[in-house]
């Protein structure tokens, strides 16, 4: 447990580190949110009450967007730079490797959020701040990476790439979606209490079971 | 026998025929998914490329039929709902499986080597077809916060409500849709075995005539 879990860190500070040296991935990820939230503002030209309602979708979609960038990325660096073989080569478990990745592109996401909700918040001047709606970002992007990163290691085979990313992914996630943006609008807006346990526990229910799938068919998808 | 034994409902009218139709191809499309989900852990568990083929088998079918289900569905929805169609948990859910299993048939698509191709495509119809019973619960969910939609009840309890006349009408029609995936189904998984055998005996010619 203890050689399974150094495994994951160090994966997960390999990619820290190469992300450090060369700045591709997050600096991509942010300007890419920052420019999806500005074509909202203007393709819905929300007025003020629109926009703190639509404020949950608005910010859901343009994070998801933004992991798409994170996901497809931090895979194919591997592949082009023949850096999964290297891995694969490693003798270690592999569901470490799925692991690993998944914590940097979770931690990639999370940096984004952290970035991306306050800015809304100060453009519209709207009051996003709550614990609440902290721990549905958490649990919501956890489930969206931990699909994601399963289904980029898939699409990473493709002969299209990473084109098919996004097709193979959002039908999937759509569930997780629907929680968080619900649960969002509940702890923002308030709404009927009673509801938003049903949508953590679908949301906890959701990472754990794809937390689960993904170990039981990783080692399946990178089977050379 | 769905045309001139079943009696003509009263409030739908002829319409309501549409409905055996329905029912039945819905069915047989969800039994598609299943006997390809099915096949797909196979594959996983033994590699034999003939569950990868029995898989495909499944998904196309079920693609057809469930296709056909909204198609008559939105047919009978015209005249009784008063529109094509309506954002209701069953509805919603049905076309985003459409949509998972035409990404499956994109992503076998991009692979040309057939054992990868089995192996990522049996991995991703799992991870799909665990994903609709979550849609359709969350979805549920979503529903019942905001006032139920004008006619967006349970289509099949109309079911419980049959005369007689209706029923034997109703599940013949059930048995012959069954009886026709099994017939599809059969032929469609010979013809992959078929497809298998003409590739590898190419391959095999290739291989040959390099060397």
């Amino acid at each position: 447990m203890k050689a399974f879990l150094n495994t994951v860190l160090a994966i997960f500070w390999k990619d820290l580190l190469a992300e450090r040296r060369t700045r591709e991935i997050l600096g991509t990820m942010l300007v890419f949110a920052l420019t999806v939230i500005l074509v909202f503002v203007f393709a819905f030209d929300l007025s003020v009450d629109m926009r703190s309602k639509a404020a949950p979708g608005v910010i859901w979609v343009t994070l998801c967007f933004a992991g798409t960038i994170s996901l497809n990325r931090s895979m194919s660096l591997e592949k082009d730079r023949e850096g999964f073989d290297g891995l694969l080569l490693a003798p270690v478990d592999r569901t470490a490797i799925y692991f690993g990745k998944a914590l940097v592109n979770w931690v990639f996401m999370l940096i984004t959020a952290v970035i991306v909700v306050p800015v809304y918040a100060l453009f519209n001047n709207i009051n996003l701040f709550s614990t609440g709606f902290a721990s549905v970002i958490l649990l919501g992007t956890l489930g969206y990476i931990l699909t994601g990163t399963l289904l980029s290691a898939l699409s990473l085979q493709l002969r299209t790439r990473d084109m098919l990313l996004p097709v193979l992914l959002f039908p999937v996630v759509i569930p997780l979606l629907l929680s968080v943006v619900r649960a969002s609008t509940i702890l923002l807006q308030g709404g009927i209490q009673g509801e938003l346990s049903t949508w953590l526990l679908l949301l906890v229910g959701y990472d754990l079971l794809f937390a689960a799938v993904g170990l039981l068919v990783f080692d399946k998808i990178i089977e050379e | 026998m769905v045309m001139s034994y079943a009696p003509i409902e009263l409030t739908m009218g002829r319409v309501q025929k549409v409905f055996y139709f329905h029912v039945a191809a819905s069915w047989t499309g969800m039994l598609g998914f299943l006997v390809a989900t099915v096949a797909a852990i196979a594959y996983l568990k033994t590699g034999a490329i003939k569950w990868d083929t029995a898989s495909l088998a499944g998904i196309e079918i079920g693609m057809v039929f469930i296709g056909l289900g909204i198609v008559s569905g939105m047919i009978w929805a015209r005249p009784v709902w008063n529109t094509w169609w309506t954002w209701d948990p069953r509805l919603t859910t049905t076309l985003i499986m459409e949509l998972i299993y035409a990404a499956y048939l994109l992503l076998r698509s991009g692979l040309d080597d057939p054992q990868r191709r089995a192996r990522l495509s049996a991995v991703y119809a799992i991870v799909g077809f665990i994903s609709v019973p979550l849609t359709f619960v969350s979805i549920r969910v979503f529903r019942t916060i905001h006032p139920v939609l004008v006619g967006s009840s349970d289509p099949t309890v109309g079911a419980f409500a049959m005369t007689p006349r209706m029923q034997a009408a109703f599940f013949s029609s059930l048995a012959a849709f069954t009886l026709l995936f099994i017939a599809l189904y059969w032929h469609r998984y010979l013809l992959g075995l078929k497809q298998n055998e003409v590739q590898q005996k190419r391959m095999e010619i290739e291989s040959g005539g390099e060397a």
